[in-house]
């Protein structure tokens, strides 16, 4: 199963690692050419979102993904991914507070329920949460009284790192509820 | 130690060295992925002299107000007391930097005893491990900043990389004897043998002065760059900017570093190594 990577700033090595143990095969993608028409999904790793957006429109790689995420492609965007998601792609029915959770010295870890899988580590670092989410809109986890993970059709949302953690329930839950639906 | 993971987001990214609110915001716009908020580039702390020092709470503020991505600013070496005021203020990252005037020659901070995360230049792989041991969640090598000359930044990713290499392939009593020559505990020696990395993100700083320069330091190793005068002290700062964070992403494109690569204006003038008086990397080993 060939999952996209954006890869273009961030943490997206992690993601391709977690991707490959789970039996996917991630692709980078750095520019318009390494985007395929066999993608199975797309992944939007946490990094800055003001860096990512910025690279989206100067690589021409904005309209293709936006239009292949409105088409249908399961995407799955982490922190500033969600961030993308939200903002950027106006893709995903919620209101995010970008550094909702504060600077890096309120960043933090805990452990919480994600889409009655159990507990899930969700690491927030300089983290978003989610104030307001649309009516399709199906809320899968929160911290702190606040809304961190999301899911709407074929696009799943979280403000926390499931792929700084050793535990890949949250890419599992990615490949089987979001693409193998 | 998971809230040290803020490095682990910076990767592929280009930190920028700015000095006022409106530089920070040219760097956030152009896709600086965090800048450095400090009172004078390292160009000119080179040409002025004398002591250097942390920069001033109130300018640091500002430009934490003035741009969304981290911020990050240098305290002396061995100045815990600056970095406990820029805990205060609540920076983002903390650099304990030979840039800056050391305040102490023999000891480095115990940044295991703070919040915020640092990070420390190296110039080979005992340094680094060194400052691994001392608390640094990221690694830089120590290239001679302010000089716009980048052959010190090159020596100093080959040689650590080269290290780290010859780790992998040696036996478990060669670790035990690396370990007593690089001054560091076995453990984290073996760590770097078995990953055949370092523990924390590694970036190239000093001496940076183009794109092609950026994607150099990124096809030896550097999971990312820090660019210091090398940007406003250039003809078009914001254009040069704009094409080193491309470069970065699209390294081991040459399409792509040409195409950015074109009509930049003036790069810094820059100081070649064998006119330079102080050498800064020789500060804190």
């Amino acid at each position: 199963m060939k999952i996209g990577v954006l890869a273009l700033q961030g943490a997206f090595i992690e993601h391709i690692n977690m991707l490959k143990a789970l039996g996917a095969a991630p692709v980078e993608i750095r520019q318009k050419a390494d985007l395929a028409p066999d993608f199975s999904g797309l992944v939007l790793p946490g990094g800055e979102s003001t860096v990512m957006s910025l690279l989206l429109h100067k690589l021409g790689l904005f309209e293709p993904l936006r239009t292949a995420i409105i088409g249908g492609l399961p995407t799955f965007g982490t922190c500033a991914g969600l961030i993308l998601l939200a903002q950027h792609f106006n893709v995903l029915d919620v209101a995010v507070n970008r550094h909702g959770f504060g600077r890096q010295i309120n960043s933090f870890s805990e452990y919480g329920d994600f889409a009655g899988l159990g507990q899930t580590p969700m690491v927030f670092i300089r983290g978003p949460y989610i104030t307001e989410v649309g009516d399709d809109v199906k809320i899968l986890a929160r911290a702190k009284d606040k809304i961190v993970a999301v899911q709407q059709n074929n696009i799943l949302g979280v403000a926390f790192h499931p792929e700084l953690t050793d535990d890949s329930k949250v890419h599992e839950y990615f490949l089987k509820k979001t693409i193998d639906k | 130690m998971i809230d040290m993971r803020l490095a682990e987001m910076l990767k592929g990214g280009v930190i920028m060295d700015v000095m006022t609110p409106e530089q920070a915001k040219i760097a956030e716009a152009a896709g600086a992925c965090a800048v450095m908020a400090l009172e004078r580039i390292p160009a000119d702390i080179r040409a002025a002299g004398g002591v250097s020092r942390m920069s001033d709470p109130a300018m640091i503020k500002e430009i934490q107000r003035a741009v969304t991505i981290p911020v990050m600013a240098k305290v002396r070496i061995g100045h815990f007391v600056e970095a406990k005021i820029l805990q205060a203020i609540e920076i983002d990252y903390i650099d304990e930097s030979e840039v800056l005037t050391p305040a102490d020659d023999s000891f480095h901070i115990d940044k295991t005893q703070f919040k915020i995360p640092f990070v420390c230049g190296a110039k080979d792989l005992g340094e680094a491990l060194r400052r691994i041991q001392e608390g640094a969640s990221m690694i830089r090598t120590k290239g001679e900043a302010g000089t716009g000359d980048v052959v010190q930044a090159v020596r100093h990713m080959r040689k650590m990389t080269g290290q780290i290499r010859e780790l992998t392939v040696k036996s478990p009593d060669e670790l035990y004897d690396t370990a007593k020559q690089l001054a560091v505990p076995y453990e984290l020696v073996k760590n770097v043998a078995q990953n055949g990395k370092l523990p924390v993100v590694m970036f190239s700083a000093g001496g940076v002065a183009t794109p092609a320069d950026a994607a150099l330091m990124m096809s030896l190793g550097a999971e990312g760059v820090f660019v210091g005068s090398g940007i406003f002290k250039s003809g078009d700062p914001a254009k040069r900017a704009a094409a080193i964070v491309q470069a970065v992403t699209n390294y081991k494109d040459a399409k792509i570093l040409a195409e950015v690569s074109e009509d930049l204006g003036e790069a810094m003038v820059g100081i070649n190594e064998q006119e330079i008086k102080l050498l800064m990397a020789e500060r804190g080993q």
